[in-house]
């Protein structure tokens, strides 16, 4: 409680905190639409927002307050996906390379250093063009997954180095724990921080590289996300027609999303390391 | 005493406190807290305490180094220039920076950054000497550097090398050597023995100890180790939690120390043939942001009175050369 | 010697080892795909209407598959890759048959490299200036109000930048062209007149790319600063009397920049791929461009192509990086 009190007195804290509330209740908000996403012209084309359709409708005849409350839900949702499953991947490389460190760790890295280098973003590109066919949410948020880990997996890794250091590590060791505990048990805790910390800026990351997917039509343009908002609005001339409020409303939700996400990431971050958080006193 | 001993260095009410703000709420860091010092030429005066009582920024305030979140809050700081006392809290930075390594040089912990680690030694003592030693003249003291180096028993090469590439007692001796090169008339050293193991400490004591009888100038040494305090110090103050608790020449301070605190910190050192087991300080130093009333120490001190929880005691003072603040001596 | 064979030759052996790995994933990827590109071809051309009869059409298949490198078993198909590759021959184009896809690419690298190379270092070096001074004066106002904007910046994607710069720009305020590289019609020469063209058109995209670079390197400069400023080395130097200047020049800006000069070569490698999603919003006609359209009609050859330039790119800044860096860090010493 105090922990909460403390982190909302950060100004980045508390708008991050108002702005993902906000769009948690439009993701939610989204099973009551009175409206099926996938269905075209369900309501009159191209109406500036009013009281009856908040944000005003598309050329595609769709009503763009519910359509952005799926988008917002879909979005959230394969980033939910890429994230904790990268999660996991980077939990058990890291701490096996970390932990097991000799061979294992050098193979490991050598991996997670060449998916660093290689461009990733253009081998995703032929990885969806391959199955664009069988392209849904979900295997959309484990290709995003499987991209996200080695930065993150070399985070922990150095973090267990550090830890397999400690005096704790040898006590344990001595007294029979097993590997497997000690690490589960002992490590966890430890790296927590870190990996919520990765976890929201995993988050974003597989957010931004969805909408990129969808502008290049990479994605099924029929499931409402963030980026197909933007692709539809975009290709269908909405800025040369003036048609501003289709595509300001994806452009403003990406930005209040990507600004929220890394605040809180940064808070929390700040908020954890007491480095940051109080300037050295050389007293 | 016969001759009359003149202060070099001193120090009146002396308040500086970190001003910082965590999370929106203002902190009040109080690391030196109303502190009168006395420091003669030609001595050597030491500083004890535990770390995190205030000690280095006592040190840096000595210096007239206040940049926020440290400020001034009360006080003021002489030197003594050419028979002038000088007030240092008001003084332009620039002539402040002029004082420095001139009349009043800084010995750090030999750490593994104290030194700028893309510049070789020689780059340092350049940039050192060269910041206040200008024209034909840099030659010939950077050339003085060199000797005063060999004469230090330092080895030649040690300028040519990069700062990393040196052991912690060689660093160690090299910002003495640094801190001496000017001839300044006071030394202050912060932790200058802590990290190095004994016998290199000893050499480093031996080396302040030559240079002090050389230059016959004051150094000023902070450091928790009161077995180096007894080796090296004419005087020795003893502060804590901000403020300076008890102060007397070396012997008295060993042979008769008053304030229940000195008494722990010297019943902590081993003594020759005594096996018995050493206390150390119960409890653990109350933080500077949240200080206890009254006397600092009453939490931890196992004479404490009434009165102790309710003011702090003024200093006593026995004679000319010792006084203690403590409500255990003298009149309440 | 020493250093040859410690450092220099296992170093070497990883970059060709991570360039041939991600060149083979690259050969690889494409010939999972079940749709043969040939058959697709001939079915578009049959599509239009050609008709041929069935011997021709057996020709045209067949040197359609040496072309495209599909003739074969895979492993030798993957042989002969490397053989042609060796030659610096990157395939032809499917799309825009038949041009060789490393023509392409070099007609559309200078616009890519003109954009990049410029956004690159505009905001590596005001990025830096600004953020350097921010983090020397962090107790000012303006240094925490240029903190403030760059933690709106930052977390931004720049192609969500490129949209709200151009929606700005088209509905707000008129200044500047929405879309191309150059008037349409134009001709490449070297005149004032066409320079300041392409200047004008590359404004949008490159405010677009250098405002988030710039919010970066500020964001990284300032942390950098202020923390050497707190170094014991510093403050050392400072009350040992070292003139400003000094300290500044020579002990904060120098151990500030080791780190960002890594980061400048870093980011230069990155730079053939191209802007994609910024070149699109703007129509600029770049390697992103470039991309784009392979991506849209099936290219794979080209998008090949692309992707190992950017391989290549990447890993050899970052071995160009890793060797330089011993030059600028005395305490990386390859002994």
């Amino acid at each position: 409680m105090k922990t909460l009190i403390d982190l909302f007195k950060d100004y980045r804290f508390s708008f991050a905190f108002v702005v993902l509330l906000v769009i948690l209740i439009m993701a939610l908000l989204s099973f009551f639409s009175p409206y099926d996403p996938t269905l075209w012209y369900v309501v009159p084309r191209d109406l500036k927002p009013s009281s009856e359709h908040l944000l005003g409708t598309d050329s595609n005849g769709q009503d763009i307050f519910w359509q952005a409350t799926y988008a917002v839900r879909n979005s959230l949702t394969i980033s939910l996906i890429s994230a904790s499953v990268s999660r996991v991947i980077a939990i058990l490389v890291g701490m096996i390379a970390g932990y097991k460190g000799g061979t294992i760790d050098r193979v490991l890295m050598f991996l997670g250093d060449s998916l660093l280098v290689i461009p990733l973003f253009l081998i995703f590109v032929m990885l969806a063009m391959m199955v664009r066919e069988h392209m849904n949410l979900v295997v959309l948020g484990l290709m995003l997954s499987f991209f996200g880990w080695p930065w993150d997996a070399r985070l922990i890794r150095s973090m267990v180095l550090s830890l397999r250091e400690r005096d704790f590590t040898r006590t344990a060791l001595l007294s029979g724990t097993g590997t497997i505990k000690l690490v589960l048990k002992e490590y966890m805790p430890f790296t927590m921080p870190l990996i919520f910390s990765t976890l929201i800026n995993n988050m974003a990351f597989a957010i931004g590289l969805e909408i990129t997917l969808a502008l290049l039509g990479l994605v099924d343009l029929t499931i409402p996300t963030l980026g197909t908002m933007l692709n539809w609005a975009y290709f269908s001339h909405a800025i040369l027609l003036e048609r501003w409020w289709w595509i300001l409303t994806p452009v403003i939700l990406s930005i209040c999303m990507f600004i929220a996400l890394y605040w809180l990431s940064v808070s929390i971050s700040e908020y954890l390391d007491p480095r940051t958080r109080i300037q050295r006193v050389g007293a | 005493m016969i001759e009359e001993k003149t202060v070099i260095l001193r120090t009146e009410h002396l308040k500086a406190f970190y001003l910082l703000e965590v999370h929106g709420t203002q902190k009040t860091v109080k690391a030196v807290n109303d502190v009168d010092i006395q420091i003669y030429e030609n001595e050597i005066y030491g500083i004890a305490g535990e770390s995190g009582c205030g000690k280095t920024t006592l040190l840096k305030t000595l210096f007239g180094e206040i940049v926020p979140p440290l400020r001034l809050i009360d006080g003021k700081i002489f030197y003594r220039i050419d028979d002038d006392e000088v007030d240092v809290s008001r003084m332009k930075s620039e002539a402040k920076r002029k004082l420095r390594m001139e009349y009043i040089s800084y010995i750090p912990q030999g750490s593994m950054s104290v030194f700028n680690p893309v510049l070789k030694i020689k780059g340092t003592f350049a940039d050192f000497i060269g910041s206040h030693v200008h024209g034909q003249s840099r030659a010939e003291i950077f050339e003085l550097a060199r000797e005063r180096i060999l004469e230090l028993g330092l080895p030649k090469n040690v300028l040519d090398v990069y700062p990393h590439q040196l052991s912690g007692g060689m660093r160690q001796r090299v910002t003495i050597a640094l801190a001496a090169s000017l001839n300044p008339r006071i030394m202050i050293g912060d932790e200058p023995t802590t990290a190095l193991d004994v016998v290199v400490q000893r050499g480093v004591i031996q080396m302040l100890k030559d240079i002090q009888k050389n230059l016959k100038n004051t150094i000023v040494l902070v450091t928790h180790d009161m077995g180096v305090h007894a080796n090296i110090a004419d005087r020795i103050g003893i502060m804590y939690a901000g403020k300076l608790i008890e102060e007397a020449t070396t012997e008295k301070i060993f042979a008769q120390p008053l304030h229940p605190y000195t008494q722990f910190l010297i019943n902590s050192l081993p003594k020759f043939g005594d096996k018995s087991m050493r206390d150390s300080v119960p409890g653990s130093p109350p933080s500077l942001a949240d200080l206890p009333t009254g006397c600092p120490f009453h939490p931890r001190c196992p004479h404490v009175k009434d009165i102790c929880r309710q003011e702090m005691p003024n200093f006593h003072h026995l004679d000319e050369n010792h006084k203690v603040a403590c409500w255990l001596v003298g009149e309440a | 010697m020493n250093f040859i064979k410690r450092y220099l030759i296992p170093r070497l052996i990883s970059y060709f080892l991570v360039i041939w790995l991600g060149i083979t994933i690259v050969f690889f990827i494409p010939r999972l795909i079940p749709n043969d590109p040939v058959i697709k071809m001939v079915d578009q051309m049959r599509a239009r209407g050609s008709t041929l009869e069935p011997g021709t059409m057996d020709g045209i298949i067949h040197d359609l598959t040496v072309m495209y490198g599909l003739e074969g078993s895979t492993l030798e198909q993957y042989r002969d890759f490397w053989v042609r590759l060796a030659h610096g021959d990157l395939g032809v184009s499917f799309f825009q048959f038949p041009a060789p896809v490393s023509d392409l690419i070099a007609t559309a690298l200078p616009w890519t490299l003109g954009l990049l190379l410029t956004t690159t270092a505009i905001s590596w070096v005001f990025g830096n200036i600004i953020g350097g001074l921010a983090g020397y004066y962090t107790r000012r106002s303006w240094s925490r109000t240029l903190d403030a904007v760059a933690m709106v910046i930052r977390p931004m994607p720049y192609y969500i930048f490129s949209f709200v710069l151009l929606l700005l720009f088209t509905y707000v305020w008129r200044w500047f062209p929405v879309t191309g590289g150059a008037s349409l019609g134009a001709l490449p020469e070297f005149t004032w007149g066409y320079i300041k063209d392409v200047l004008w058109h590359s404004f949008l995209p490159g405010l677009s790319l250098s405002a988030l670079g710039m919010a970066v390197n500020f964001q990284v400069m300032k942390l950098l600063v202020q923390n050497i400023n707190a170094e014991d080395y510093v403050q050392y130097a400072r009350l040992g009397g070292v003139t400003n200047t000094r300290i500044v020049s020579k002990y904060i800006i120098r151990n500030a920049l080791l780190p960002q000069i890594t980061g400048l070569a870093l980011s230069f490698g990155q730079i053939f791929s191209g802007a994609l999603i910024t070149e699109i919003v703007f129509g600029y006609p770049g390697v992103g461009m470039l991309l784009y359209r392979a991506i849209i009609n099936g290219d794979y050859n080209l998008i090949m192509g692309i992707t190992m330039l950017s391989i290549v790119g990447i890993t050899t800044a970052m071995l160009i990086v890793d060797l330089a860096y011993p030059l600028l860090d005395p305490r990386v010493r390859y002994t």
